[in-house]
């Protein structure tokens, strides 16, 4: 990324959270700020318990903050830790995708199904989700695997469908936990390629906790949390 | 995409060797079911078999199924001559055991006036009696055929036809011969001082013994009314039709009833809780699946509904399996086994509304499924 484009598609402004209260206190996230732009790949770094998932959580509106602002895609959806959506099941469906460490498919639809599933949530009818889900499957060269239940998939292959079903939806926001923790370096590089290319044609920002070392040249910005404080982001782009 | 569906599909034979368990659990409460209506009809049968509307029994007594009940034969004239009363016929009711080929054969045996009410509602094959002595009509659930031969007392009678489902309330078949035989046989099996007696002439009583009087009335007659009349005889009692059935059910049976219809209640609840913890054990396994659903943005309804439609699928396959074994074997069962349609909907019904609750288990289990469990691992 040689260009910052002036407008980010996540914007994290003194977010904090904590749990419990008084001695059991926790603060797991202490006034951390973020921008991410379009077309960007960020990792999150940080020891076990530093607050990384934490992050992610807020960002995927999935999680409560207790304070802080929040917009997501030019849109307000926190304010003061309060939300501003009802509908947080809606937000995520429509701008935000989800990778996982262990893809979590689901296991009793073939590929093709685990994808075509998002779209039709949104309301998609069958043929139209089926071929869009098609049209994934091939874009991430896994689509001789489409029939293929998730049991008889490789863990790349499993990898590249859930990243097919995080793009189903063309969400501007993807959010991935750990995406390459189960993969070999050969595939963890193919990983990352293929999300790369994703956040550059889409003009999508990439969030990604990772501990993979192998993989940190990948990323466009490096983010270290430690105890719930968040760097300025180190950019490894060169 | 119906998602309920698609995960019984892809676990197919581990859900339907459940719902094969849960129809064998269904249809022994189909069969105990079966069983409960089966004896109050059992009990019924012989009490309907006459096609009267009053039994006249000794007095102070709730003959001839509930107590012993011993009239003079002569009653039947009497009664016969009582305004309102088309027909009347005397009747003996008794149990004897005999032999029938190599082993040991229950028998409740009925003596009728031939001509009179009293005798077998209907034949289903060969004919009725026709001879004053030694033939026989037995239920085909006595296992004799037309022809077979079998001794009761001294004599030996043949069996010239056949009716279905005349039982007494205690399951024993049920076999018609004329009444002087039934009067002869009751002598016959008396111990042999009182045939000392009745052959020294100074046994007091007469062969000529019946059980009760039965007695059809005309259609616009009140049985009541003929009862009262009855009463007047000081040594007599009348019991209605409708008196009649009452007893049976609620005094000859009442006990075993009342057994199998708290065994059937017990069945049900067993069977609902285990219902409900199938249908709780399969959601708690899709956990993982549930959360993964909710955090890529699928709607409450869209993962009630695969809950919802998995268990209503699981309790009308496992009915099913339980309903078509039952209504296949049933006539295998020693004892009668009676399943009318409405017990058949009611226990679907049940079925139903205990799948839907058990659902309900399921249901919070997973709405309370954080969706940021599907991150971390």
């Amino acid at each position: 990324m040689s260009d910052t484009p002036e407008r980010p598609i996540v914007h994290v402004d003194r977010i904090s959270k904590h749990f419990g209260e008084g001695e059991t206190r926790v603060d797991a996230l202490r006034d951390v700020s973020l921008s991410v732009y379009p077309g960007q790949v960020v990792a999150l770094l940080g020891p076990s318990g530093s607050g990384k998932t934490t992050l992610l959580n807020v960002i995927g509106c999935i999680l409560d903050p207790s304070s802080g602002s929040m917009e997501l895609d030019g849109e307000p959806v926190i304010e003061n830790g309060q939300w501003l959506r009802s509908n947080l099941r809606r937000l995520r469906l429509d701008k935000i995708g989800f990778i996982f460490q262990f893809h979590n498919l689901i296991p009793f639809l073939d590929a093709t199904d685990n994808v075509a599933l998002v779209l039709q949530l949104t309301g998609a009818d069958a043929v139209a989700a089926r071929t869009r889900a098609l049209e994934l499957l091939d874009y991430l060269e896994v689509g001789h695997r489409r029939s293929a239940m998730p049991a008889k998939l490789s863990g790349g292959e499993a990898q590249r469908v859930a990243i097919a079903r995080a793009l189903a939806n063309k969400p501007r926001i993807i959010l991935a936990d750990e995406p390459t923790a189960a993969l070999d370096s050969r595939r963890a590089g193919i990983v990352m390629d293929l999300l790369r290319k994703v956040a550059v044609e889409q003009e999508a920002a990439i969030i990604a906790v990772t501990h993979d070392e192998k993989i940190f040249d990948r990323f466009d910005r490096i983010f270290s949390l430690r105890d719930g404080r968040l760097d300025g982001g180190e950019d490894v782009t060169g | 995409m119906n998602l309920a569906y698609r995960d019984i599909r892809h676990g197919l034979g581990r859900f339907l060797l459940t719902c094969v368990g849960l129809g064998l659990l269904l249809g022994v409460v189909l069969a105990m079911i079966g069983i409960y209506r089966g004896l109050v009809v059992d009990a019924l049968t012989i009490a309907r078999a006459p096609a009267v509307d009053l039994w006249v029994v000794e007095a102070n007594t709730r003959g001839p199924f509930a107590e012993a009940s011993r009239i003079p034969g002569d009653i039947r004239e009497a009664v016969a001559r009582i305004a309102d009363v088309t027909a009347a016929g005397s009747i003996t009711y008794q149990t004897v055991e005999t032999e029938h080929g190599g082993g040991k054969l229950r028998l409740y045996v009925i003596g009728y006036e031939l001509t009179r009410p009293g005798g077998p509602p209907q034949i289903a094959e060969g004919r009725e009696i026709a001879r004053s002595h030694y033939e026989m009509v037995a239920d085909k659930s006595s296992g004799l055929t037309l022809g077979d031969r079998i001794r009761l007392g001294r004599h030996v009678f043949t069996v010239v036809g056949l009716t279905r489902h005349q039982v007494n309330s205690g399951g024993d078949p049920a076999v018609y011969i004329t009444l002087p035989d039934a009067q002869k046989l009751q002598f016959d099996l008396a111990p042999p001082a009182a045939r000392v007696q009745l052959a020294r002439g100074t046994g007091g009583s007469s062969r000529d013994t019946v059980n009760a009087v039965v007695a059809r009335l005309h259609a616009n007659a009140s049985p009541d009314a003929v009862a009262e009349t009855v009463h007047r005889w000081k040594h007599l009692s009348a019991i209605t039709q409708e008196a009649q059935e009452l007893i049976l059910t609620r005094s000859l049976v009442d006990r075993a009833r009342r057994q199998i219809g708290l065994f059937t209640s017990l069945l049900l609840v067993v069977s609902a809780v285990i219902i409900a913890l199938i249908i709780y054990t399969m959601t708690m396994e899709k956990l993982k699946q549930i959360a993964t659903l909710k955090l890529i943005g699928a709607p409450d309804r869209t993962i009630i509904g695969m809950i919802v439609q998995q268990a209503l699928a699981l309790g009308f396959i496992g009915f099913a399996i339980g309903a078509t074994l039952i209504f296949n074997i049933k006539d295998y069962f020693p004892r009668r086994v009676v399943l009318e349609p409405d017990n058949v909907m009611i226990l679907g019904l049940i079925v139903f509304v205990v799948c839907l609750l058990s659902s309900g288990l399921g249901v919070r289990a997973a709405l309370r499924v954080d969706p940021a469990t599907a991150l971390g691992g």
